[in-house]
């Protein structure tokens, strides 16, 4: 008995294992919001009439549980075909453990290395390809036109522009800069960009991988940049009680002026009031430094451990053709990487493609290029200096020590 | 009284008891000395590689992690002022125990906010705290008082969550005590009473005492709530602003979730046990004691 038992069940699942052989692709992504959702069940309805000996079974989850989730799956022995993830280190971090699949001959037999030129590096580690980019975003100031109009003020162009506005609109009664730190990531942002104008991208990097200490006076010259701003009052009052979407409705109502965030903040305009709503790029601070900019990609890959690598790289192959990133993106209200797909007609978009083709280079984001834990403790330090910033030096011989102890 | 039992009574009883000891020590007992064994360790928590430290996880965690002290003493808050819960629930009992039309739906509606689940409890208290729309701050703007915004500041924020933490709790206790005057002999009441008793002196002498059970209960499972406390931190702030709200518990999860450090996760997860574990023991042996002098 008990060995026809054990029989069974070992029929079953060889069964099992052979029906996945036959073409099912488990691909688990965390773009559940509707639009997006929709264009990606239209696009594997495509792919499996293309491809009639594949089924895809896709996974929608919460943005926030799946960074926490997908390591489990990485780590199990039967994980997902296809993942959604980020470039940079979050990538990293799974290539160095060898979670990742080497997705080289992907590149190679698509022509990607063509296509794809400006975003190849940011999905390499060590040399080897671990995915395929599908959609980047710019960050910049999105900002009132019709405030900006109203109190003479010309788009900056320099950071001191860029105060003199801060004190303008103060004296206005307008709080300048909107801003939701309860999250902490929205305060990288403005570090990264204060740290890439005054430094520049090469000794960014060399920040975000633990080679410079915190201490050092590159860093101490972006925090006084950054001092500037607060005593100018740039940002709205208690921003740390805000996430970034709390802090959305300062702008739409006129109470506050500009908001540095992502590309994502468009769908948020009202579409009756679109006119009044612009986007400018984060004026220069040290004119010698290039232009260099924050363009996160969000990318997929396929775990080391997957059941059906050979039909996820097929997949992988389609989620990377044009057309079907013009699709992705139409919907996202992004920008594809694949440069044959089309850039949907969107005066935000276009801004921000005509930017980032004109940058010197590119950084992910904070939170995307350095260590996750060194990233966790940096962000909370950028909160405490927004909010005390009398308490510099603490926090950079905080931040040294916790960054000296994870690259030791 | 041991050597009265038949020696088969001892062995049903024995078997009775296995399938429950058998899942105590996989479920809890193994676990726990787990957690000792990984917090010697640097481990990820992905692959299997743990490189063994021995004590460094500690040393971090007491010399290098001002973090970790905040957390302590954030707990420490968390276990003064979520006290307040069975005294609240005591008043709130005493006060519901009465014989009322439309008692009992008083009491379902006090008793409402534990059924809630605690992620709920969370949210509902940061619109209330909300300085640009909650409720807190239009009241204070009733009164002319400036905007106070709890949840960033980082005086205000561990007592904000705690507040929020009362709520639910002190319905907790109120229940516990609403069944401990349940059981309360009715003629001990009505001959004290015939004694002239009344009022506190009532309260002190008569009713008190036979609530001690029900005291001992809340005060046990308030305690650990305080230490455990961790859903409202999350929703609430997630340990902001710069991680002035943080407890053990979240650290704990940010850690060896967050940050790919299981080794020090469990480092954390061993102090908590060991804080834990000094409250059980002083609380069982306090037990144990009274239940021998009072029979």
């Amino acid at each position: 008995m008990k060995i026809r038992l054990a029989l069974a069940t070992a029929a079953i699942a060889l069964m099992t294992a052979s029906a996945a052989q036959a073409g099912t692709i488990t691909f688990n992504t965390d773009n559940a919001d509707p639009a997006p959702r929709a264009a990606m069940e239209a696009l594997i309805e495509q792919f499996q009439a293309d491809n009639p000996d594949i089924t895809v079974e896709m996974n929608v989850f919460d943005r926030e549980a799946y960074k926490t989730a997908i390591r489990n799956w990485l780590a199990s022995d039967s994980p997902p075909d296809v993942v959604t993830w980020y470039a940079g280190e979050r990538m990293n971090t799974f290539a160095e453990l060898g979670l990742f699949s080497d997705v080289t001959d992907v590149w190679e037999d698509n022509d990607l290395f063509d296509l794809m030129s400006s975003s190849a590096s940011a999905l390499a580690y060590d040399g080897v390809q671990y995915g395929v980019p599908f959609t980047y975003y710019q960050w910049g100031v999105y900002y009132r036109t019709d405030i900006f109009e109203d109190n003479g003020i010309e788009v900056p162009e320099t950071y001191d522009d860029l105060i003199a506005a801060c004190t303008t609109l103060r004296e206005a009664g307008i709080a300048p800069f909107a801003i939701g730190t309860r999250y902490l990531w929205t305060a990288a942002g403005w570090f990264d960009y204060l740290n890439l104008r005054t430094n520049g991208l090469d000794y960014h990097l060399g920040l975000m991988a633990g080679e410079i200490p915190y201490t050092d006076d590159g860093v101490r010259e972006t925090f006084a940049n950054w001092q500037r701003a607060l005593d100018a009052d740039c940002y709205i009052e208690n921003h740390a009680a805000y996430s970034w979407q709390e802090a959305v409705p300062f702008v739409v109502q006129g109470e506050a002026a500009m908001y540095l965030i992502g590309n994502f903040i468009t769908p948020f305009f009202p579409p009756d009031d679109i006119e009044n709503y612009g986007f400018f790029q984060f004026p220069v601070i040290n004119p010698d430094i290039g232009m260099y900019e924050d363009a996160p990609i969000d990318t997929f890959h396929i775990p080391t451990n997957a059941s059906n690598p050979e039909d996820a790289r097929r997949f992988l192959a389609y989620l990377a053709e044009a057309g079907v990133q013009t699709q992705i993106n139409e919907a996202l209200l992004q920008l594809p990487p694949n440069s044959d797909a089309v850039v949907l007609d969107d005066p935000f978009l276009e801004a921000g493609f005509a930017m980032l083709s004109a940058a010197d280079g590119i950084a992910q984001f904070y939170d995307r290029d350095t260590d996750p834990e060194m990233a966790r403790t940096g962000m909370e330090g950028f909160q405490e200096f927004m909010v005390n910033p009398d308490r510099l030096d603490t926090i950079l011989e905080r931040l040294d020590r916790t960054r000296q102890r994870i690259f030791r | 009284m041991a050597a009265q039992i038949p020696r088969e009574h001892r062995r049903a009883a024995f078997w009775f008891l296995l399938p429950a000891l058998i899942m105590f020590t996989v479920y809890v007992v193994y676990p726990i000395l787990q957690s000792f064994w990984i917090s010697f360790h640097e481990w990820d928590g992905l692959t299997d590689t743990m490189e063994w430290v021995g004590l460094r996880n500690y040393e971090d965690l007491i010399f290098y992690d001002f973090e970790f002290w905040t957390a302590i003493v954030n707990n420490l808050w968390w276990l003064i002022f979520y006290l307040l819960a069975p005294v609240f629930g005591l008043l709130m009992a005493l006060f519901l125990n009465q014989t009322v039309p439309g008692i009992r739906i008083a009491k379902s509606l006090f008793f409402f906010p534990f059924v809630i689940s605690q992620v709920v409890v969370g949210l509902v208290f940061s619109w209330f705290y909300d300085p640009s729309f909650g409720l807190l701050n239009e009241v204070l703007g009733l009164f002319g008082l400036p905007t106070i915004s709890l949840l960033s500041s980082e005086r205000w924020v561990t007592f904000a969550i705690i507040f929020a933490g009362l709520w639910p709790q002190t319905a907790y206790c109120m229940i516990l005590y609403l069944t401990g005057l349940n059981n309360i002999n009715p003629e001990q009441i009505e001959a004290a009473r015939i004694d002239g008793a009344k009022g506190f002196k009532m309260y002190w002498n008569v009713i008190r005492p036979q609530l001690s059970p029900a005291t001992f209960l809340a005060i046990v499972v308030t305690v650990i709530g305080a230490l455990r406390s961790f859903d409202l931190v999350s929703i609430m702030t997630s340990g902001g602003p710069f991680g002035s709200s943080t407890v053990l518990a979240f650290k704990m999860y940010e850690e060896a979730i967050f940050n790919f450090r299981v080794g020090y996760g469990a480092s954390i997860a061993v102090v908590l046990f060991l804080i834990m574990a000094v409250y059980i023991a002083y609380f069982l042996t306090r037990m144990l004691q009274q239940e021998r002098s009072g029979g």
